[in-house]
């Protein structure tokens, strides 16, 4: 034992080697590399007449994915989603980061961290299952709504065209309540981590300089919390994008990126267009990040 | 004159905690203020006083005669340099010094002006398009001193700025701060647990103790005339005999008495006249360079030190010797018995 410990304690190397070879293996074969067995499967194409998979690289498929317009509608949906939902979770998450990054203390802040995380120790299902059941016509929402003399309200909501339906539980109105409620907790752990981050004598600074709160808050506090920010809004929005239980469950029938890679590598046994689908988000968010780079939100890491 | 801050019967209390008990001073415009004490003593809550970032539960803070007790920090006259710099690390170094005339909406070629004069000020004129992290200990210290100065502050707060620094650094500094007070005719006020960095530099010295004020005096009367026991222990590093111990040497009244005034003599020696002495034993001998620190336990009780030069020959004296420590009568400084 000794002896083992002494000879790598003298060759870090093999010290090193020894930790990182196993996980990154794993890690390597694992994840990485079927997903890019993932990505490889979209330069091929299904074959209309035979429905097999013709193995032989081809952009066929990506065209199959732009020019088709219903499949333009798929994307377009999904990443207007996926805006909005993370839009939503930032301005939501916002307050209660603040809250528990700054102000919270002792028991108060295990509290609050305990709360953000306890809706994500249940099953995923149940609760999707559980806000169909609140979001229906006759659900809890809508009649506590009726209860508030409001339904004339809710009905005219309802009726905006584009996001409105029958119901809450059938429009995109409710899928965008489901996911915010689902990703709120993935927006707000990064944001009050980069909010803990930064030291309170840099707010003090800023008053003492003669800066009123809200200055404060746009000038410094703002950039600080961005790269937080950034790391919630790429869950949130990787989340919504990929997601295809809540748009099967609640909301209007329109596909999502999701849905159509979930129907095209089953019923459909179309793999290249799967694949193809679930590349889609995967160039969205690093469109997003560079992006969010040339403007800086990663300057205060 | 009216005073450029003053404190009337100001407390705070942090549930039991009395960080700051009743305290009353005034500082004068143009003065160089330092408020020295240990850690937890209540003089980083003045400071936080002052500046707005605290206030008090009782009595009342003024700046310039007008009562600021509920008067928020971006709307005082009184800038801060902080412990950590506090410089704001997504900004350029540039950026951060213009900070203060751009919240205030001074247009943007203005305060770039403005700002690079400042830093012209502190010798970093070609430091501006850095980053704060790109940048050494001594020169964030510097950048943190132009930031606080851009506004022409009435006031100036200093919370150990000199803290973080190495000790040639720090001495530097402590002269270019000097100098500047000097040059720009600002109120400083100065904290640091640092006796000798307060003594140094400043016109008046507050020691605080417990959130009390012990003593508030010109450097040169602390050092001298320490009023009570903790100031004589805390600035000078005086030898303090008690009521009890007072009595057993053959005095009234408690008294201080200052280790370079306190001879070691073997005990055959004749005691001279108007001199007063105690015998002991020597715990140890700390060498200090021109001088060596004597520690030697009274048979009365305390351990006492004695700083003798190194150019005295201490034949046959040696750790675990017995000794006769030796002062006159006119070296002691009473003290007042708190």
């Amino acid at each position: 034992m000794r002896a083992a410990s002494t000879f790598f304690w003298r060759r870090p190397y093999w010290y090193l080697a020894l930790l990182l070879v196993p996980p990154l293996l794993w890690f390597g074969t694992v994840y990485l590399g079927s997903l890019f067995a993932l990505l490889a499967q979209s330069f091929y194409r299904i074959d209309d007449f035979t429905a097999q998979v013709v193995r032989e690289p081809t952009l066929a498929t990506y065209q199959q994915l732009v020019t088709q317009p219903a499949n333009v509608d798929i994307v377009l949906r999904t990443v207007t989603m996926a805006i909005a939902v993370t839009i939503a979770c930032a301005v939501i998450a916002m307050p209660i980061a603040t809250y528990m990054a700054r102000y919270a203390r002792g028991r108060m802040k295990a509290l609050f961290y305990v709360g953000v995380m306890l809706p994500m120790w249940t099953s995923y299902l149940v609760k999707v299952y559980a806000w169909r059941q609140l979001l229906a016509k006759e659900g809890i929402i809508a009649w506590v709504v009726g209860k508030l003399g409001l339904t004339g309200l809710l009905d005219a909501l309802l009726a905006t065209p584009g996001i409105g339906g029958p119901s809450l539980s059938t429009s995109y109105i409710g899928m965008f309540l489901v996911f915010v409620y689902m990703w709120l907790p993935f927006m707000i752990l990064p944001m009050a981590a980069a909010l803990e981050r930064v030291p309170s004598s840099l707010l003090q600074a800023s008053a003492d300089l003669g800066a009123r709160p809200a200055q404060t808050f746009r000038n410094v506090v703002m950039p600080l919390a961005v790269p937080g920010i950034a790391a919630g809004s790429v869950f949130t929005f990787s989340l919504t994008l990929g997601d295809y239980i809540i748009p099967s469950v609640v909301g209007a029938p329109g596909y999502f990126i999701g849905m159509m890679v979930y129907v095209q590598q089953g019923t459909a046994g179309n793999i290249p267009l799967a694949a193809a689908f679930s590349v889609v988000p995967i160039v969205l968010i690093f469109v997003y990040l560079s992006v969010a780079k040339r403007f800086g939100a990663f300057d205060a890491l | 004159m009216t005073a450029a801050i003053e404190f009337r019967g100001v407390s705070r209390t942090y549930g039991e905690v009395r960080a700051v008990d009743d305290v009353s001073f005034a500082v004068e415009p143009g003065e160089f203020f330092a408020m020295l004490g240990p850690s937890g003593s209540g003089k980083t809550t003045c400071l936080r006083l002052v500046a707005g970032f605290d206030t008090p539960n009782r009595g009342q803070v003024l700046l310039d005669g007008a009562d600021v007790s509920s008067v928020p920090p971006y709307d005082r006259n009184v800038n801060t340099v902080f412990q950590d710099y506090a410089l704001f690390p997504h900004m350029t170094v540039l950026g951060n010094v213009a900070y203060g005339p751009r919240v205030r909406g001074v247009a943007a070629p203005e305060r770039e002006q403005r700002a690079r004069e400042m830093l012209e000020l502190v010798q970093l004129a070609a430091q501006g398009e850095r980053r704060p992290a790109q940048l050494s200990g001594g020169q964030r210290q510097r950048v943190a001193l132009a930031r606080a100065l851009i506004n022409q502050p009435k006031v100036l707060l200093l919370d150990e700025p000199l803290g973080a620094l190495d000790l040639k650094l720090r001495e530097e500094m402590q002269i270019e701060l000097k100098g500047l007070q000097k040059k720009l005719g600002i109120t400083f006020v100065y904290v640091t647990h640092d006796q000798g960095e307060a003594l140094s530099m400043a016109d008046r010295v507050a020691v605080f103790n417990k959130g009390r004020i012990e003593q508030l005096a010109a450097p040169r009367e602390l050092y001298l005339r320490p009023a009570t026991p903790f100031v004589a222990r805390f600035v000078g590093g005086a030898n303090v005999a008690d009521v009890a111990l007072a009595q057993k040497l053959g005095e009234a009244t408690p008294f201080a008495i200052r280790a370079e005034n306190v001879d070691v003599q073997v005990e055959s020696t004749a005691i001279p006249a108007g001199s007063l002495a105690a015998p002991g034993a020597v715990v140890a001998v700390q060498f200090h360079g021109a001088a060596s620190r004597w520690q030697v336990r009274l048979d009365a009780g305390d351990t006492w030190s004695a700083l003798i030069p190194e150019t005295r020959r201490m034949n046959g004296l040696a750790v675990g010797g017995r000794v006769r420590l030796v002062w006159t009568r006119e070296a002691a400084v009473p003290l007042t018995s708190s």
